[in-house]
């Protein structure tokens, strides 16, 4: 998520000094070492002992409340789901042809894609370390396919560099590798590392940068054949007369530098973004339906909570169901696993400690905006040869993502004409969703003109204009969670807290399930041992 | 995602609104209150009251001011006793408060005063003392 200036204030860092420096500067060292982010999960959970017909109430039918639904009711317990939406899935979700939706401030959108295509406003890509999320997706029978994270002829793009013409990833990739090992390279040469490496090393040190950089025999990166056998072709090699290639000319380190291009290169390196990375074949929304088909029947739909109390003998939620809302109705349980989204579940009023009502009042969500465009043609690939991936840019819209499936074929397509987070987020949340779609569409221009031809009908999505979610995920800082994480995972009387935001892979969907194992576990355990 | 350092503020091409008659849209086509404004990097440069608002908090509390409900609710701020005394709003802002994301790492001293002094005189509120980059700029110690 955002990588922000955080201001710390005394009061704030003191009790971060005072209680938490330890597992805060782990968590730094192990973000850092890309431990963090690895999911630790162990397989399928099993809960061994008789709950003895105790009953669970889970509050939201997204990826958390459907985990904890379908493990607790196979290890006998009686469960119910309580979900605002008339749809599981919650933040898993997908738009199709003929989807309509109604945000904040009252504008329905009706989604007038084409049958067969779609976009996921929400969760789109599953890393091959999120274990959990791909087990579920196994046992359930949800079919995955390949999402593109890097594409090497997709574009970089900054509208103040190159005259605004966008860059293919595989230009600016290979000519700053290149140039940046032949820099390397020379030092070595003129004895400038002998202090870092040993005189064995830097003769292999030599060899790998030539390798690495793709370097001729003088250990410089320029136009010849044997740095365009990895940045590509001016002319590509073909058959018959004329056919030899004809490498490209480098675009020079100075101009790449300038640019900061460069910094993109880090979305395709960074562990969450590695191949290969997933997504379930028709839409993310798979996931969620898969799941429904096994819990389905237990769950409530059009129910808004609007009070959760606790006491010795059970849990009781007052929820209105918005398809009756005249008199309110009551649930009750021995437990409650609630997974409402903290902007959410920080209004209603809720007895417990002191400590986790903090902590659910302490975790901001994140502003984003997802919009899908759809277009006569997928010139992106007739045109361009863009099969799937992202293209980033310094414009406000931040990202285009090509849609990873329909390869190749005619027809039209819809891809992802906006993903922002930050300022623009907040910007493009505030106007109609009609003028954020043509925004993102003139914006959008810049990079590929053909936009202004071939565009039909777009859907835009700002998350903090979603009624079940108010904003995108939970948006810790460090300071917060040294503070508060601890707090609002643990069991509190008969409430657990479930979903993204109890876990440290907030946003992504393995946080949401492996944060619902870890909260079942643990009530499981109190049960059996009552 | 990373910080983005957008390097140009980008000029809006008025052919954007030529869109707006899309079919489907055909029905929502009320000129913003202000021209929006894109911010080039993780600080918002929106400076007046005015565009502040326009820009950043209707997202949520809506043109109106007045807020609105679903699972949850974003509380109007149109008539609002929470205005009354200017700390309070200037604390929500710079801090958050459950729902409302913290601002102020993305807005000066300057820019939350100016927004603050915007709501607190606007959507059916009529205070008249004024916040000051000051009084901001004491909340964030």
């Amino acid at each position: 998520m955002q990588s922000e200036p955080v201001t710390v204030s005394r009061r704030d860092l003191l009790s971060l000094i005072g209680a938490f420096s330890g597992s805060a500067a782990m968590y730094h060292a192990m973000t850092s070492l890309g431990f963090a982010s690895d999911s630790g999960y162990k397989g399928p959970i099993k809960l061994e002992g008789d709950p003895n017909g105790a009953s669970v109430l889970i509050l939201g039918a997204g990826l958390a409340g459907m985990t904890a639904a379908l493990e607790l009711r196979k290890a006998g317990y009686r469960v119910q789901i309580l979900e605002f939406n008339s749809r599981p899935g919650g933040r898993n979700w997908t738009l199709r042809g003929g989807d309509s939706f109604t945000e904040l401030g009252g504008v329905t959108q009706t989604c007038e894609f084409e049958q067969g295509l779609y976009l996921n406003p929400g969760p789109w890509r599953i890393p091959y370390h999120h274990r959990a999320v791909l087990d579920y997706c196994r046992r359930l029978g949800v079919a995955l396919e390949p999402f593109i994270q890097l594409n090497h002829n997709a574009f970089l793009h900054a509208a103040g560099a190159f005259g605004g013409a966008p860059q293919r990833v595989h230009d600016i990739k290979t000519d700053f590798q290149g140039q940046v090992s032949e820099l390397l390279a020379k030092a070595a040469l003129q004895g400038k590392l002998d202090e870092a490496v040993t005189k064995d090393d830097r003769e292999i040190l030599l060899q790998a940068l030539r390798s690495w950089g793709a370097l001729d025999r003088n250990y410089a990166y320029k136009a010849n054949l044997v740095s365009a056998d990895v940045r590509g072709y001016v002319k590509e090699p073909g058959g018959g007369l004329g056919a030899a290639p004809i490498p490209g000319e480098p675009i020079n380190l100075s101009d790449i530098l300038k640019s900061r291009l460069w910094r993109y290169l880090q979305n395709f390196a960074r562990h969450n973004f590695q191949t290969t990375m997933f997504q379930p074949v028709g839409g993310m929304d798979m996931i969620g339906k898969a799941f429904a088909g096994q819990v389905g029947d237990v769950i409530r739909y059009d129910a808004k909570v609007t009070r959760i109390q606790q006491d010795d003998q059970g849990v009781t939620v007052t929820y209105t169901d918005l398809k009756a809302p005249a008199s309110p109705q009551l649930a009750k349980a021995d437990w409650c696993v609630c997974t409402i989204p903290l902007p959410i579940l920080s209004q209603l009023p809720i007895n417990v400690s002191g400590r986790m009502k903090a902590a659910i009042d302490a975790v901001p969500y994140s502003s984003s905006v997802k919009i899908g465009l759809q277009f006569k043609r997928r010139f992106w690939e007739e045109d361009e040869a863009i099969y799937g991936g992202i293209s980033y840019t310094d414009l406000p819209i931040q990202q285009i993502a090509y849609p990873n499936t329909g390869y190749n074929r005619a027809g039209k397509g819809v891809l992802l004409g906006a993903y922002m987070f930050g300022p623009n987020a907040f910007e493009f949340t505030s106007m109609p969703p009609a003028e954020r779609i043509a925004r993102a569409v003139e914006f959008g221009a810049a990079i590929h003109p053909q936009y202004r031809a071939e565009y039909e009908n777009g859907v835009a999505v700002a998350w903090h204009r979603m009624p079940f979610t108010l904003g995108c995920a939970g948006d810790w800082s460090e300071q917060a969670r040294a503070e508060h994480y601890d707090n609002l995972c643990q069991i509190d009387g008969r409430i657990v807290l479930a979903g993204e935001h109890a876990s440290y892979i907030p946003a992504w969907q393995e946080g949401a399930i492996l944060s619902s194992l870890d909260a079942i576990t643990r009530l499981h355990d109190r049960v059996v041992k009552k | 995602m990373t910080r983005k350092n957008f390097q140009f503020r980008i000029a809006l091409a008025a052919t954007a609104t030529l869109l707006l008659s899309s079919p489907a849209y055909a029905q929502n086509t009320a000129p913003a209150a202000s021209e929006p404004a894109f911010s080039p990097g993780f600080s918002f440069v929106e400076k007046s009251g005015e565009d502040l608002f326009a820009n950043v908090c209707r997202g949520c509390h809506m043109s109106d001011g007045k807020g609105a409900t679903g699972a949850g609710t974003y509380p109007s701020l149109a008539g609002n006793g929470n205005l009354e005394s200017s700390g309070y709003p200037v604390g929500v802002v710079v801090n958050g408060q459950r729902g409302m994301p913290p601002f102020g790492a993305m807005m000066s001293d300057d820019q939350i005063a100016a927004v603050v002094n915007y709501v607190r005189t606007h959507f059916g509120n009529s205070y008249r003392d004024t916040v000051t980059a000051e009084d901001v700029r004491a909340v964030r110690r």
